[in-house]
C-alpha cells in the first residue's frame, strides 16, 4: 500500500501561510509584485549603481546614490562643528560609556550596586568636562557641537533628569497627601498637553528672562531642560503604571514591619515597579530620542540638523536623498534596537509572572 | 518633646506644608526675575498687542487674512490652518491605520509581514524627518509647473504646491448637503426601527446594504450631480505659473502626507492591540452559533474591539494636532509658525504670546481628555 510522498516541511508551511486558497495565493502574487517593483530600484539606487569612490561631486557618474558625499561628510554627521583636534575626547567619552555600560551589565560584578550608583555620580559630570573642557581641556563652545554627538547628549543628558524627576512626579501622583498629587498632578498634565516644540521655544524664550541678570543659561542647555521637563512627565505616567500593577498588600506588608515612607519606596516598592515599568520607560525614552530633533527649531544642528543643513553646500547640490537615507537609518537602527529590547524585557517579565 | 512629630497627621501637614512653601518661593523667585528682567530690557506687558496691525503676510489661509488685520486675526488663521491640516491628516491616518492594522492580522504571511515592516518602518523614525523628507526631499523634486504632473486636466501636481479646481458658487453643494443630512437621518432612524423589530419579532432587516444605498451611493450622486451643476474655477497655466482655483501650498502636502503616514503606523497598532483584546472563545462561540464570517466580525468582534481601540486611538489624535506644530519647521503657517514664530518676532511680546499658545495647545487637550473619560464611563464594558 502506497501513500502519498510527505511534503518536505517547509513546502507545506508556505502553502499554509501564503496559498491556503485560491484568495490568497492572488495576495500573494500581487505582493510579491509590489515588493519586486519597489526594492529593484531601491537596490540599484542604494547599493549597485551607487558612487562610492572619490572626494567630489564630479566622482558620481554613475545613476545610484552619491555615498561620496557621506563619505567626505562624515566627520560633520557624526561631531558637528567639533573641532577636529579635539574629537578623541568625544570618541574617549563615547568608548567610557560603552565601557562601564558592559562593566555595569555583568552580573557578577563585586560591589555592583555600589559601582552603579558611582557611575551614575562620576560619568555625567566628567562627559561634560570632556566635552566642554576647561581644567586642562581647550574649550569647545557648545554652539560648536553638533551631530550624532549632539543627539546622543541631548537623550542621555535629557534622560538623566527626566528618570529620577518622573519617578518623584509618580511617586508623588499616587501620594496620600491631597497637595503634592495636585501638585505632581498639574505639573504631568501640563507638560503632556502641550507640544514639545513650544516646550524648547519656551526653554530657549523663557530660562533667559526668569533666571536673574546676568545668569546666562546655555542654550543647549535650555534644550536639555525643556526635553527633560516633558519627558519626565511622560516617564512619571510610565512609573505610575508600574506603581499601580503592584498589590496593596506590599506596601501594607513593609509599614507592618514598621518601615517608612522613603525605605518603603526605595526598598520595596520602587524595585518592583521600576521592573514592571521597565518597557513602557523604555518607550518613552525612544520619544525622547526621537524628540531630541526638534532642537533644530532653535537653530542648534543635531544628526538631522547637520543633514539638513549639508544641503545647502553649494558644492552638493542635489544630495537631499543621500543625507537623508543616512540620517534616517541611524534614526531608525536605534529606535529599532532599543523597542526590541524593550519588547524582550517585557516578555521576560510576562514569562518571571508565569502569565 | 518632639513627640508630636511622630503623629501622622501632623507630619502630613508639615511635609505639605514645607511643600508648598518651596513651589510659591521658587516660582516667586522666577516672576520677580522676569519682571526685572523686562523693565530692563523695556519690554511691554499686557495683551493690547493683540488688536494692533500684523503687518504679517501669511501665504496660505482660508480665513481671507489680509497682512492690515490684527494680531488676533492672525491667530486666528493660525489656529483655523493647524485645525486644518490635523483634520485631514486624521480622516487619511484613520483609513490608512486601520487598513494597515487589519492587515498585521492576516493570515497572509507575506501581506501581514509586509503591513509589519510599514508599521516598524514609520514608527521609528522621528517625525520631523518625515516632514523634511517630504518637504525637501519629494515636494522639492517635483517638476516645475510647465511640466505638471496633470490628473485629468483639473488638477496639477508640482513644486508650487497642488492646483485644485474650486466652485465659483455654492448653492449647488448646499443643496446637496442638505439631501446628505436627510439621508443619514433617514438611515439612523431606520437602524433604530430595524433593532427594535429584530428584538420584539426576530425579522432581519438588510441594513447594511440599505446603509450603503443611503450614505454611500445616493450621496455620492448628489455630490456628482451638484459638481455638475456648477461652474468651476479650474487651474490653467498662465506664464509660470497655474492661476485659478485653490493652491494647495507645499508645506501643508509635506505636513499633511507626514503626518498621517506617521499616525497611521501608530493607530494601526492601536487597531491590532484591540482585535487581538477580543479572545478567541468569542469568535468560537460565535462561529458556533452559526454566525456567518461577517456578522461574527460586525456582532462580536468589533462591538468588543471598539471600547479598546477609541481611547488610545483619541490620545492618537491628539498627538496628532500637536504634532501639526512641526510645521513651524517648513514653514507651513500653523499656531507656532505665525504666533509663537512671527508675531513674537514683530511684538517681542515672549511671556504673552507663550501662554496664549500654551493655552489653546491645553484646552484642545483637555477637551479630548474629557471627551475620553465621558466615553468610558459610558461604554465600560459590563462583564458578569
Amino acid at each position: 500500500m502506497k501513500t502519498a510522498p510527505a511534503l518536505p516541511g517547509w513546502i507545506a508551511m508556505l502553502r499554509q501561510r501564503l496559498f491556503a486558497t485560491p484568495m490568497d495565493a492572488a495576495v500573494t502574487l500581487v505582493c510579491l509584485y509590489v515588493v519586486w517593483r519597489i526594492s529593484v530600484p531601491l537596490v540599484d539606487w542604494l547599493l549597485l549603481d551607487a558612487n562610492w569612490q572619490g572626494r567630489s561631486r564630479d566622482d558620481c557618474k554613475s545613476s545610484g546614490a552619491c555615498w561620496v558625499f557621506i563619505r567626505a561628510r562624515f566627520g560633520q554627521f557624526m561631531y558637528g562643528m567639533y573641532p577636529g583636534p579635539e574629537r578623541w575626547r568625544v570618541d574617549l567619552l563615547g568608548i567610557l560609556i560603552v565601557a562601564t555600560g558592559l562593566l555595569l551589565s555583568w552580573r557578577g560584578l563585586p560591589q555592583r550596586r555600589a559601582a552603579v550608583i558611582a557611575s551614575v555620580i562620576v560619568l555625567p559630570p566628567l562627559g561634560v568636562w570632556l566635552l566642554y573642557g576647561g581644567g586642562g581641556l581647550s574649550l569647545v563652545e557648545t554652539r560648536e557641537w553638533g551631530g550624532l554627538m549632539l543627539t546622543l547628549f541631548l537623550a542621555v543628558y535629557a534622560g538623566l533628569i527626566a528618570v529620577p524627576l518622573g519617578i518623584l512626579l509618580a511617586l508623588g501622583r499616587c501620594s496620600r497627601l491631597p497637595l503634592i498629587r495636585f501638585a505632581s498632578v498639574v505639573f504631568i498634565e501640563f507638560w503632556r498637553g502641550v507640544p514639545i516644540i513650544t516646550v524648547i521655544f519656551l526653554a530657549s524664550l523663557l530660562l533667559p528672562l526668569i533666571m536673574p541678570t546676568g545668569f546666562n543659561v546655555d542654550r543647549l542647555a535650555r534644550a536639555v531642560i525643556g526635553l527633560a521637563f516633558v519627558i519626565a512627565a511622560y516617564m512619571a505616567e510610565a512609573v505610575r503604571g508600574g506603581l499601580q500593577a503592584l498589590p496593596e498588600g506590599q506596601t501594607e506588608a513593609a509599614q507592618a514591619l514598621g518601615l517608612g515612607y522613603w525605605r518603603i519606596q526605595r526598598l520595596i516598592v520602587l524595585p518592583q515597579a521600576l521592573r514592571i515599568a521597565l518597557p513602557a520607560m523604555t518607550n518613552e525614552f525612544i520619544s525622547l530620542f526621537k524628540s531630541t530633533t526638534l532642537v533644530l527649531i532653535v537653530s542648534i544642528f543635531d544628526l538631522l540638523g547637520i543633514a539638513q543643513a549639508a544641503l545647502a553646500d553649494p558644492a552638493w547640490v542635489g544630495m537631499n536623498m543621500e543625507a537623508y537615507v543616512f540620517a534616517g537609518a541611524i534614526y531608525w537602527f536605534a529606535c529599532f534596537a532599543l523597542s526590541q529590547w524593550s519588547r524582550l524585557r517585557e516578555r521576560q517579565l510576562q514569562a518571571a509572572h508565569g502569565r | 518633646m518632639m513627640t508630636f512629630l511622630r503623629d501622622r497627621k501632623v507630619r502630613d501637614v508639615l511635609w505639605q506644608a514645607v511643600a508648598t512653601i518651596g513651589m510659591v518661593a521658587v516660582i516667586w523667585f522666577f516672576v520677580r526675575n522676569a519682571s526685572d528682567n523686562m523693565v530692563k530690557a523695556g519690554i511691554a506687558s499686557g495683551f493690547k498687542f493683540l488688536w494692533r496691525d500684523s503687518g504679517i503676510e501669511v501665504p496660505f489661509n482660508i480665513t481671507g487674512y489680509k497682512p492690515s488685520d490684527t494680531i488676533l486675526a492672525l491667530l486666528w488663521t493660525g489656529i483655523v490652518n493647524t485645525l486644518l491640516v490635523s483634520a485631514a491628516s486624521i480622516v487619511v491616518a484613520t483609513v490608512v491605520g486601520f487598513t494597515v492594522g487589519l492587515l498585521r492580522l492576516s493570515r497572509n504571511w507575506l501581506l501581514s509581514s509586509l503591513a509589519g515592516f510599514y508599521i516598524e518602518f514609520v514608527r521609528n523614525i522621528p517625525l520631523l524627518f518625515f516632514v523634511l523628507f517630504w518637504y525637501f526631499g519629494v515636494l522639492a523634486a517635483l517638476p516645475t509647473p510647465r511640466d505638471s504632473y496633470d490628473f485629468l486636466g483639473v488638477i496639477f501636481l508640482n513644486r508650487r504646491g497642488l492646483s485644485i479646481p474650486t466652485p465659483t458658487e455654492v448653492t449647488g453643494f448646499r443643496l446637496a448637503l442638505l439631501a446628505i443630512a436627510i439621508l443619514v437621518a433617514t438611515q439612523i432612524v431606520l437602524a433604530r426601527w430595524a433593532r427594535a423589530r429584530q428584538a420584539r419579532t426576530g425579522r432581519d432587516f438588510p441594513v447594511w446594504p440599505v446603509g450603503f444605498v443611503l450614505c454611500g451611493a445616493l450621496p455620492l450622486a448628489a455630490l456628482v450631480a451638484a459638481g455638475f451643476g456648477t461652474n468651476w474655477d479650474v487651474p490653467s497655466l498662465r506664464g509660470f505659473n497655474y492661476r485659478g482655483g485653490f493652491v494647495l501650498v507645499p508645506e501643508f502636502v509635506a505636513l499633511f502626507m507626514a503626518l498621517s503616514t506617521y499616525a497611521a503606523g501608530f493607530i494601526a497598532e492601536v487597531v491590532r492591540g484591540g482585535v487581538l483584546s477580543v479572545r478567541q472563545g468569542q469568535i468560537d462561540a460565535a462561529r458556533a452559533l452559526g454566525l456567518t464570517p461577517g456578522r461574527v466580525v460586525r456582532l462580536v468582534v468589533i462591538p468588543q474591539a471598539m471600547p479598546v481601540i477609541i481611547p488610545p486611538i483619541t490620545s492618537q489624535y491628539l498627538n496628532l494636532i500637536k504634532n501639526s506644530s512641526f510645521g513651524a519647521a517648513i514653514a507651513y503657517p500653523e499656531i507656532v509658525a505665525v504666533f509663537m514664530g512671527s508675531a513674537l518676532v514683530a511684538t517681542g511680546q515672549a511671556i504673552e504670546i507663550i501662554a496664549i499658545t500654551l493655552g489653546i495647545y491645553l484646552t484642545l487637550s483637555l477637551a479630548v481628555s474629557l471627551f475620553m473619560n465621558w466615553y468610558n464611563a459610558r461604554h465600560r464594558l459590563v462583564t458578569r
